[in-house]
């Protein structure tokens, strides 16, 4: 089985935003960057289906700037076999994005194509869908378990929504999936997977190799703005019993939420 | 230029807050809307309350086996739908279901897309919206330059729109599903009838002062005695005490409540960005210098496990 996992290099969660003077994007300075920790699980996944199908390679596959080859060594060094990285600038947008991650994975080959539910900076949940429709592929998102048929041919989805509640999907190979946290527990990199990927070679393609790049972006993004900093408000005093009366006596009268 | 088209989060006997959101700041543009309403078994019901928000179009997609939701069921039928009516805007919840369709939706136009909207503009020539990004730790305008323009708002931020006591025309439509290779073969209910975090006017989060998933009983006390919705801190859900699908913050869920009340939570940078648009936030904390109180509206310095019951009988009271 070919597994082809979608990674997006984002800043780290701990980063404190602070926006470029023309408020068109954040400052990335001293920006430390890391696998999007949804990409993480959907790495961890390919993995796993790799190593309970003799045969099968786990390909990475990133869109972006140089620097994300580093994150595709990151997954090389947690055991993927491959890593492929189209060259393209941060200015792509969502359609842009999914049609070249769609052109790679035709080239690359794919019977099953993972990758996170959303990558942790822009939000947007939305690549997975596109790249499926562009592929022709079956998909569903938020997945938290995957069951496959004894002859790898079709699996089950399981997939999270409102409430607690799950839907179970079936569908054949080739598909993508776009999977949550509590899927898995990620590995760690090894030591002799670091020595390895930091010396793999890694396949590098840019939009024109793919037949891309005279498309303009369908939208534009500006006017960022950061949201009005919280004011400390009052501590209550008292014993427990007095704090809580008050703390309901403010709900009702003065912040009028209950 | 083209109408606004909302297509419904309905779960066959209602129409889900967030449509009926939608369609009130839409209107309230003077955009002309059309609800689609994809799958009814019954469209009475749905027609109505629709039409009571002041819906006046609204379509009934229907199809062989359209009633289960699939993303390929759906973007197929809508293709097929709206393919011919150019429209200016395709509008629908940030759902489970909203969130899965839409891009494939969108491809099928080649068009753009923006998830999760907090506010939306389809007034002018160009349609545009602000989208919180960073799980909320910063925000970004989104113009689209060529239509359609597809959107998925977040629940519970737009208000909820006064009834109208109109009523709605319907118009059947017979749509074309085409191929679907994914098929729905089971729905497993949750655990209980809880509320969504997404929807939820009031949330009562726990963290890793609860110490066990037998201590989170408290939070959910709580949370039944005034109604409210139970969410719990990453550190409460890496240590297993929670489900993952109760947290909220950066890799968990983005809320904005009326109320949201942090117990034994110390407040980091990402549960701040998921929690921080709430109305009003309650700190409880044993830790007077935990973070979580710089932000908090209220705050109550003492231990979660003698605080917390004491609030539920008071919350009991008051229903």
């Amino acid at each position: 089985m070919k597994i082809v996992v979608l990674v997006k290099q984002v800043p780290d969660t701990e980063t404190k935003i602070r926006l470029k003077g023309d408020a068109t994007g954040i400052e990335t300075g001293d920006v430390k960057w890391i696998i999007s920790p949804y990409d993480e699980f959907a790495v961890e996944e390919g993995l796993k289906t790799r190593d309970a199908a003799p045969g099968s390679t786990v390909t990475v596959l990133s869109v972006g700037p140089d620097r994300c080859v580093e994150a595709l060594r990151t997954a090389v060094a947690m055991g993927a076999d491959h890593a492929v990285h189209v060259k393209g600038d941060t200015e792509l947008d969502t359609y842009q994005t999914s049609k070249a991650i769609a052109e790679a994975v035709k080239k690359v080959g794919a019977d099953l194509v993972l990758a996170g539910k959303q990558a942790l900076d822009d939000d947007q949940a939305a690549v997975f869908g596109y790249t499926a429709e562009f592929l022709g592929m079956p998909s569903t998102s938020v997945v938290v378990k995957i069951d496959w048929s004894a002859d790898k041919q079709s699996l089950r989805a399981h997939r999270e929504i409102e409430g607690g509640a799950k839907e179970i999907l079936e569908m054949p190979t080739p598909c993508l999936l776009a999977v949550n946290k509590g899927i898995n527990t990620p590995r760690y990199a090894s030591l002799p997977g670091i020595m390895k990927a930091k010396k793999k070679e890694i396949q590098t393609l840019t939009l024109a190799d793919l037949g891309l790049g005279s498309e303009g972006p369908r939208v534009q993004l500006t006017e960022f703005q950061m949201p009005p900093e919280r004011q400390a408000g009052k501590k209550l005093a008292g014993d427990a019993s007095a704090q809580v009366t008050e703390l309901v006596r403010l709900l009702r009268d003065e912040a009028k939420v209950l | 230029m083209g109408d606004v088209y909302i297509v419904a989060d309905h779960n066959q006997s209602d129409i889900k807050r967030v449509t009926l959101e939608i369609l009130g700041e839409v209107l309230k543009q003077g955009a002309s809307a059309h609800v689609i309403v994809v799958g009814a078994k019954d469209m009475g019901p749905l027609a109505d309350q629709l039409g009571k928000k002041g819906a006046q179009k609204v379509v009934a997609l229907q199809g062989e086996g359209l009633d289960a939701y699939t993303s390929e069921g759906y973007a197929n039928a809508l293709h097929s739908y709206l393919s011919s009516k150019q429209p200016k805007a395709v509008v629908t919840g940030a759902t489970a279901q909203g969130k899965d369709f839409l891009p494939r939706l969108a491809a099928k136009f080649s068009a753009g897309l923006a998830t999760d909207c907090v506010s939306l503009d389809v007034s002018g020539d160009k349609v545009s919206a602000r989208r919180p990004v960073y799980a909320g730790k910063t925000s970004q305008k989104v113009t689209f330059l060529q239509g359609p323009a597809f959107l998925s708002i977040r629940p519970n931020v737009l208000p909820a729109p006064a009834d109208k006591g109109g009523s709605a025309q319907v118009e059947t439509i017979s749509a074309n599903l085409g191929a679907v290779k994914a098929k729905l073969v089971e729905v497993q209910a949750g655990a209980s009838k809880k509320i969504d975090l997404s929807e939820a006017d009031i949330i009562i989060s726990g963290g890793r002062s609860l110490k066990s998933a037998e201590n989170f009983k408290v939070i959910f006390d709580c949370a039944e005695a005034i109604g409210a919705a139970a969410g719990a801190s990453r550190a409460a859900v890496d240590a297993g005490y929670a489900p993952h699908s109760m947290q909220v913050g950066q890799t968990g869920r983005t809320v904005s409540p009326k109320l949201y009340i942090a117990c034994g939570i110390s407040g980091a940078i990402q549960h701040l960005a998921g929690m921080r648009t709430s109305k009003i936030i309650v700190a409880i904390n044993k830790d007077p210098e935990a973070p979580i109180f710089s932000k908090a509206d209220y705050g109550i310095v003492g231990d979660l496990f003698e605080v917390v019951p004491l609030l539920t009988e008071a919350f009991k009271k008051l229903r």
